[in-house]
Order: C-alpha cells, then sequence, then structure tokens
C-alpha cells in the first residue's frame, strides 16, 4: 500500500485530501486508481500532474514502476522557459 | 522507453570537449533563416489592430469600409475563430487572448486582423475598421486587483475558498510547506520580516513574433514561425483552427531569443486564419510595440518573506506571501513562486503561499526559470538581513542551512544528490569572494533553484552512403542542442563531430516533441540521440556480420568500428562505420536509427551567484563591476555553451534587477513599448561574466547531463540587491534598482 501526499494545488480535486492511501505498482496504476476514486481528477492527470517518487519527478512517463517503500507525491506539472 | 537510463562513469572522446558551433557561420554572415525571413508567392501582408484600452466592452465592430478597400483580401474578427475548444477553459483563454471575443482585456489586445497586398493597404484597412468600445474600469496592479472592490478582470474567475458566486481576480491560492511555523518562530532569537516589490519584464527576445501561414482549400496547412515548440504550436493551432493535426506541417524557423516568450501562441492562430479566409499565403510580423503590449512578459510580484533564526545561525521556521500577477488570464505563477521560493535550504517548518492574480495586462507567459527569480530576491534579501542580524557571514548562513540528500523539499518530496551545497561551497572559496572592494563599491551573493523536466522527444539518426550523419531532432535549437546532440552521436558512433550535420525536423517529418522549455533540449533530445544511435549501432553490427558472413553476436562496435569477436574471426580486419556505409545499398539499404522516448527525472538544479556593484551616490546609478556564476551541469557536453547559458542567464537577470520594467499610466495604457524606454542590458553596461560549472552527474542521465538553461537567471536579482546594500547602506526592496529608486532610497536614509 502506498502513502501517497498530495499537493495543496491538486488536493482540491481529491476532495480535499492532503494524503490518501492506495495499491498500485506504477504511475499509471496510481493515475487509474484516482480516477476511480476521484473523477474530478481525471482532467488533470494527464497535464497536470507530475508524480514524484523518492525525490525524482516525473511528468510523462507512466510506465515506471512504484517501489512499495516509495515516497510518492502529486505535484503540479510546472511549465518552463 | 526500455532503454536504461542509469548513469555510467564512461570516458568521453568528444563530449566536454569545445567544438566549432555548427550554426555560427549562417548566423553572423546572414544567411540563417528567421521567422520574417520566409516568403511565399502571393504572399499578403497580414496587421493586427489592437485595444488602445486596458479594459473595455467591444460594442461593435465595422469591417466594412475595409473590406471594400482595393488590396485588401481578408478582414478578421473573433467571429471568424469559432469555439472549437469543446469546453476547454484554458485553450478557450489562449483563443481570446489572440483575439478579442467581446471584451478587450488589456491595451493591446488583438480585436480584429486584415490581410492585404502590400503594408501600405493593410495599415490603411486597419485604420478604416471601427470598434466601438465601452471602457470600464481597470486594475494593472497585483495589490490592487487583490482588493476587494477591484475591477474583475474575468467573471468566471472566483477566489479559492470563497463563497463561489462573487468573481474576483484571484484565480490561486496554492499554499506548500511542512511543519510548524508558529512553533518554529517560537524557537527563533531572531525574526526578520520585510516586504518585496517587483516589476513585469519581458524576455526581450530581438527577433519579434513573425510567421507566415499559408492554408489550402483542401483544409491543410502549413506555418514556418519562430517558436521554441513547434509541435506544440500544430497541435494548439490546429485544435483552435478546428483542423486535423496531421493537416498542419509546421516548420521552426531559426529562433532569435525565446527564453520561454515563444512557448505560447500569439497571433500564428490569427494568421492561419487569415490565411484560411484569403486563400493565400499571409505573413504576419510584429512590431517590437506589438511584442511589448501583447506577448509574454512575466509576472510583476508584491510579496511578504519572514525569516526566523536561532543565534547560532540554524533557520528555525521561514514563511512568504508571494502574490504574482497573471496577467488578463489565468495562470499558475504565485503557485511557482511558492514552490521555488526556499528550495535552496533545509527548512524543519516552512510555509510558502503563491497568489495567482488577473490584472488588465497581457497574458503572463514563462520566462525562464519563471517565477522563481522574484521569490528569490524576496528570500535572499531576507537571508542576508538575517545573517547580519545574528553576525554571521551570509555565505557561512547559507552553508548552514542549505538542503542537502534527504531534505525535505519546502515544496514537498525528499531529495536525492543535488548540487546546492557544493556551488555553495565553491563561491566561499572562489578568489572572487577575496577580491579586494574600491570606495562606494559593495559585493553580494544569493543562491537559486530550478526544477528542470525532460518530456517527449523523437529523434531519428541517418547514415549517408559516405558514411557522414544526418541527426533529425525535433527540439528548437535555442541554446546549442544542435553542437551537443551533434557530439552526443559523435561520441556513441565513434566518428569525428564533423561527420555528423544536426537538423530541426519539420512536424511532418519526426513523432512529436516537446517545446524546448525547462531546460530540456540536450537532457531530453540527448538521450534520444543516444538510444538512436545506440539503435543505428545495432544495425552497423548488422551489416559488418553480413560482410563478414559471420553471426551478428560475434561482432561488437568499438571506437567506430565493427570487430569481429570470437574463435575463427581473428584475422579480420575491424570495418569502420565508412566501410560499412560504403557497402549499404548491397547489405540491406539505407542504415538509421531512432528512439521516441519520454526523458523524465531531468533533475534540480542549483545556482550561487556572486556580484560586485558600484553605485554612485550622486545619481544613484550602478555599475556591476564584477559577476561570477557557479551552477552544477550535472555534465557540460559543450562547456562553451554551458558558460553561454550561464552568462546568458546572469545578464537578462541583470537587466531585470537594474533597468527593465513595465511602466503603465493611470490610464492602464503600457507606457515604454520599445528598446529605448525599456532598457535591456548592452555589452558595455556589463563585466566579463565569469563561471565555474561543477560537475554532480544526475543518476538518471547515461552521461549525467542535468538542463542548466534556466537557473542562472535566479540569483541575480537578489545577488544585486545584496551587493548593493553593503555598497551604498540601503536595502532596496524594489525591483528594478533603477537609479531614481536607488536616489530615493539614499535620500531617505540620510534623512533619516
Amino acid at each position: 500500500m502506498l502513502r501517497v501526499s498530495v499537493s495543496s494545488s491538486i488536493s482540491p480535486a481529491l476532495n480535499g485530501a492532503t494524503e490518501i492511501s492506495i495499491e498500485a505498482q506504477t504511475i499509471n496504476e496510481l493515475m487509474h486508481k484516482l480516477i476511480d476514486r476521484y473523477p474530478r481528477i481525471e482532467n488533470q492527470c494527464e497535464t497536470g500532474i507530475a508524480v514524484s517518487i523518492n525525490g525524482e519527478i516525473y511528468r510523462d512517463n507512466w510506465n515506471v514502476k512504484i517501489p512499495q517503500d516509495s515516497e510518492v507525491y502529486l505535484l503540479p506539472r510546472i511549465p518552463g522557459g | 522507453m526500455g532503454h536504461d537510463t542509469s548513469y555510467t562513469d564512461q570516458k568521453f572522446n568528444v563530449v566536454g570537449t569545445r567544438v566549432k558551433r555548427p550554426d555560427g557561420l549562417e548566423k553572423v554572415t546572414g544567411r540563417a533563416k528567421y521567422g520574417a525571413d520566409a516568403s511565399a508567392p502571393g504572399q499578403l501582408v497580414g496587421l493586427i489592430l489592437r485595444s488602445p484600452h486596458a479594459h473595455a466592452n467591444i460594442v461593435k465592430i465595422d469591417t466594412s469600409k475595409a473590406e471594400k478597400l482595393a488590396g485588401v483580401k481578408a478582414v478578421i474578427t473573433s467571429k471568424d475563430l469559432p469555439d472549437h475548444t469543446g469546453g476547454n477553459r484554458g485553450m478557450l483563454d489562449i483563443l481570446e487572448n489572440c483575439m478579442a471575443r467581446g471584451r478587450a482585456l488589456y491595451d493591446g489586445h488583438a480585436v480584429a486582423a486584415v490581410a492585404a497586398i502590400d503594408r501600405q493597404t493593410a495599415k490603411k484597412a486597419l485604420k478604416l475598421i471601427k470598434v466601438t468600445y465601452k471602457v470600464i474600469p481597470h486594475v494593472t496592479d497585483v495589490d490592487e486587483a487583490m482588493e476587494e472592490n477591484a475591477p474583475v478582470v474575468q467573471d468566471y474567475v472566483f477566489t479559492p475558498g470563497g463563497d463561489g458566486k462573487t468573481p474576483s481576480n484571484i484565480s490561486g491560492i496554492v499554499p506548500f510547506g511542512h511543519g510548524d511555523i508558529d512553533a518554529g518562530f517560537e524557537e527563533a532569537d531572531v525574526i526578520v520580516e520585510k516586504s518585496y516589490k517587483t516589476e513585469q519584464t519581458h524576455q526581450g527576445y530581438i527577433e519579434p513574433h513573425a510567421c507566415l501561414a499559408n492554408m489550402g482549400s483542401d483544409g491543410t496547412g502549413e506555418l514556418w514561425v519562430t517558436t521554441q515548440g513547434h509541435f506544440v504550436f500544430r497541435n494548439t493551432c490546429a485544435a483552435l483552427l478546428g483542423m486535423d493535426v496531421a493537416k498542419l506541417k509546421v516548420t521552426a524557423s531559426e529562433i532569435g531569443g525565446g527564453f520561454g516568450g515563444k512557448t505560447h501562441v500569439w497571433m500564428e492562430p490569427v494568421a492561419l486564419c487569415l490565411s484560411r479566409k484569403a486563400n493565400r499565403p499571409v505573413k504576419v510580423v510584429m512590431s517590437r510595440d506589438e511584442v511589448f503590449r501583447a506577448s509574454g512578459p512575466t509576472s510583476s510580484t508584491s510579496m511578504d518573506v519572514k525569516i526566523g533564526a536561532k543565534k547560532d545561525g540554524t533557520i528555525t521556521a521561514a514563511s512568504a506571501q508571494l502574490r504574482y500577477s497573471c496577467g488578463a488570464f489565468p495562470g499558475i505563477w504565485g503557485m511557482l513562486g511558492a514552490m521555488t521560493a526556499f528550495a535552496c535550504y533545509d527548512l524543519k517548518n516552512v510555509k510558502a503561499i503563491g497568489y495567482n492574480v488577473l490584472v488588465n495586462r497581457p497574458k503572463v507567459t514563462a520566462y525562464r526559470a519563471p517565477s522563481a527569480p522574484m521569490a528569490a530576491f524576496g528570500v535572499e534579501s531576507t537571508m542576508d538581513l538575517v545573517a547580519a542580524e545574528i553576525g554571521m557571514d551570509p555565505i557561512d548562513f547559507r552553508i548552514k542551512n542549505a538542503a542537502k540528500e534527504g531534505t525535505k523539499a519546502s515544496y514537498g518530496p525528499t531529495y536525492g544528490p543535488i548540487g546546492i551545497g557544493p556551488t555553495l561551497d565553491a563561491a566561499k572559496n572562489h578568489p572572487h569572494m577575496k577580491a579586494k572592494l574600491g570606495k562606494n563599491q559593495g559585493r553580494g551573493m544569493a543562491c537559486g533553484f530550478w526544477f528542470n523536466f525532460g518530456g517527449q522527444t523523437c529523434t531519428d539518426l541517418n547514415i549517408g552512403i559516405d558514411g557522414t550523419v544526418n541527426l533529425t531532432v525535433g527540439t528548437v535549437d535555442v541554446g546549442g542542442s544542435r553542437a551537443s546532440l551533434s557530439m552526443i552521436a559523435a561520441e556513441e558512433l565513434g566518428i569525428s563531430y564533423d561527420d555528423v550535420k544536426a537538423n530541426l525536423g519539420d512536424t511532418a517529418s519526426l513523432g512529436h516533441n516537446d517545446m524546448t522549455e525547462g531546460s530540456r533540449g540536450t537532457f531530453s533530445s540527448g538521450m534520444a540521440t543516444i538510444f538512436a544511435a545506440r539503435n543505428a549501432i545495432d544495425v552497423l553490427k548488422q551489416r559488418a556480420a553480413t560482410m563478414w558472413e559471420i553471426p551478428v553476436e560475434d561482432v561488437l562496435w568499438e571506437a567506430g568500428s565493427a570487430k569481429a569477436t570470437g574463435e575463427g574471426h581473428g584475422n579480420l580486419a575491424p570495418l569502420t562505420l565508412k566501410e560499412i556505409a560504403a557497402k549499404s545499398p548491397t547489405t540491406g539499404g539505407p542504415i538509421a536509427g531512432h528512439n521516441e522516448s519520454v526523458a523524465d527525472n531531468a533533475g534540480v538544479s542549483f545556482a550561487s551567484h556572486i556580484c560586485d556593484i558600484e553605485v554612485d551616490p550622486e545619481t544613484g546609478g550602478t555599475k556591476v563591476i564584477r559577476y561570477t556564476v557557479i551552477q552544477d551541469a550535472g555534465k557540460a557536453i559543450h562547456p562553451d555553451y554551458v558558460e553561454g547559458q550561464f552568462q546568458g542567464g546572469a545578464a537578462q537577470g541583470i537587466g531585470w534587477a537594474l533597468n527593465e520594467e513595465y511602466i503603465y499610466g493611470e490610464d492602464g495604457k503600457l507606457q515604454n513599448p520599445g528598446f529605448l524606454d525599456y532598457r535591456i542590458p548592452v555589452c558595455s553596461d556589463l563585466p566579463f561574466i565569469d563561471t565555474q560549472i561543477l560537475e554532480i552527474p544526475n543518476p538518471n542521465h547515461p552521461y549525467g547531463v542535468r538542463g542548466v538553461g534556466e537557473t542562472s537567471i535566479v540569483p541575480p536579482l537578489a545577488a544585486i540587491g545584496n551587493a548593493l546594500s553593503n555598497a551604498a547602506g540601503v536595502r532596496m526592496d524594489h525591483v528594478p534598482m533603477s537609479p531614481p529608486r536607488i536616489l530615493k532610497a539614499l535620500e531617505e536614509a540620510k534623512s533619516a
């Protein structure tokens, strides 16, 4: 079971949750389970969220495996200049 | 992506050298083709009519006289750009920014456009368009926009957590942090609290926005454009015009600077719409006035910063409220300020709240490490004030509190290996720190942070019959990526850099590539180039095996040649890449490599800057006399370009710190939309900017590369503010720290 911390810009779409427990082996599974549980997050998932796994930030590669003892953080996806 | 991207401590032959840039000759001889340099038979001139009002309802637009003018081939308004966005508010905002839809939201907002046979006719036609405005109250200041009775810019925006019924200009309130700041401030021996303001600046790219649009009557189209990302422009323009993505081919021109401002479409959909209506090619080139009034500035800001520390230098708590203007459309700029503000430090108790605020100014877009420089100005200025209060050297104070591997970042996650400590150590030991200062001179330093990222990338590598290599990439070269990617291809293949020619592919020739933004060009396309080259090496080995008539398992690739291994092949001389390429027609045809990938995990970046400045107490004038940038590059593929990025970011930051600002009048109109009155630094304003590259490998790139393009603009505002404070004895809290502001601060200090 992963403990996923949620950034304040994302938590409104997760009914205000700041931390959630979820079973997922990959970012892909995490995203789909999030959408199942919190349908409002769907619009944000592909373009508005990045996933930090042990401090390493993934924006696009949903195939990444999540080790079960990882620190997982949902962050806003950011632009650059 | 199916490839191991882990760092391997390999030895390099080409990477790390300072080879000649491939685009230098074309650029200095004027042969390079920029956005305005393309032409097509029958081409028309497109011009845009812009609102002279900061905020107005558009009652009526009468285009009839303009349409009747001889030589005018098309006149468009928002009616010609119907809403194809399907309820996507963000896309509708982009469309409305390209062409006002019933409301002019800022001085310079496009309200109509014409295409005519020449510029003179087009200008005459613009004058014949009659727009009836009803001017309504406006707001251009970020603090005033947050007041309860401020004019509302967008009626669909509500303050988060508010009643949801009363529209406001606050589109986002986003806190980051951890711990208990109240308890942390209780523990502090010293607390410093200060407010700061920074004015809006423009990226200042010398090349204005320009494009040539050519829509066919069959629903297909082409766009030649100066952009940081032609694939994203294609997707956006196609969506806004209701086109199939594959039917719009976008070719990126050479780019004369972007720095984030060319990540966004401004008038390109308008040019395509004009071309579609006129059934002729249409070229649109923005004037400098238009660039300033209607494209990509960064935010103006207002912020309050509070830092508490013990006498031993340990920070016990830090907090900030950061209010960032977003222009007339919602953005995430305050949020980014909050994410980056305290990212350099290891803090037990920290809270930063970002406010995204709408004002009647042009839509804010990214500017090099967007939002980070302003937050760093507030935080790093306050860091110096705290250090002074406790009697500690500012560098030692920062070293004591620097984030490190295992630190919980102020924006959430825990850091892996990072470079802030080493940049601070290097700054402390740099000869610059020990150099003597003269009269009215002072020294300051500051740190900066930026995220960096990777993204989608697609790359082709084709080996010619003579063994030279075409590398086709889809990330626009804004800072030397054609050189660095050619070097990477040469390194992998084991050939000379001179045998590789990198080209920028158009949207019809490669799969999607994300923008060149987020310092991703060399990181992500570099990774794709490594794997495309390794893919080609697999083919080369197969061809060598065919030529030798041995199993491919008995062939290895080493130093640019196929070598046979195993029993019975000892007498086979190695086959060079050129020899294999020469035989390619009869061994299976063309030899190519390809890679498409998502290069995530770019690795965060830190920098420390040192600045010496001289202040003229009579005039408030300043001169930067010495400047040093120390930054972690992971691995510098081409050190000249890396140094150039460090220097470029510092130069832009120096201009921002000392001179550049958008000045709005009471009427909400921009007063200085030109380089005479909006003064960016020129060579004579700057000293040679010294650089020190640190190489702390990114564990998630085969060569250890990190992005280098943005972080260097983060520290200068604060480094200069700190230097000024030490030179003149006044603490500047308003950027730009221009002569009138410095003089005022000096006079106030004298009278106090």
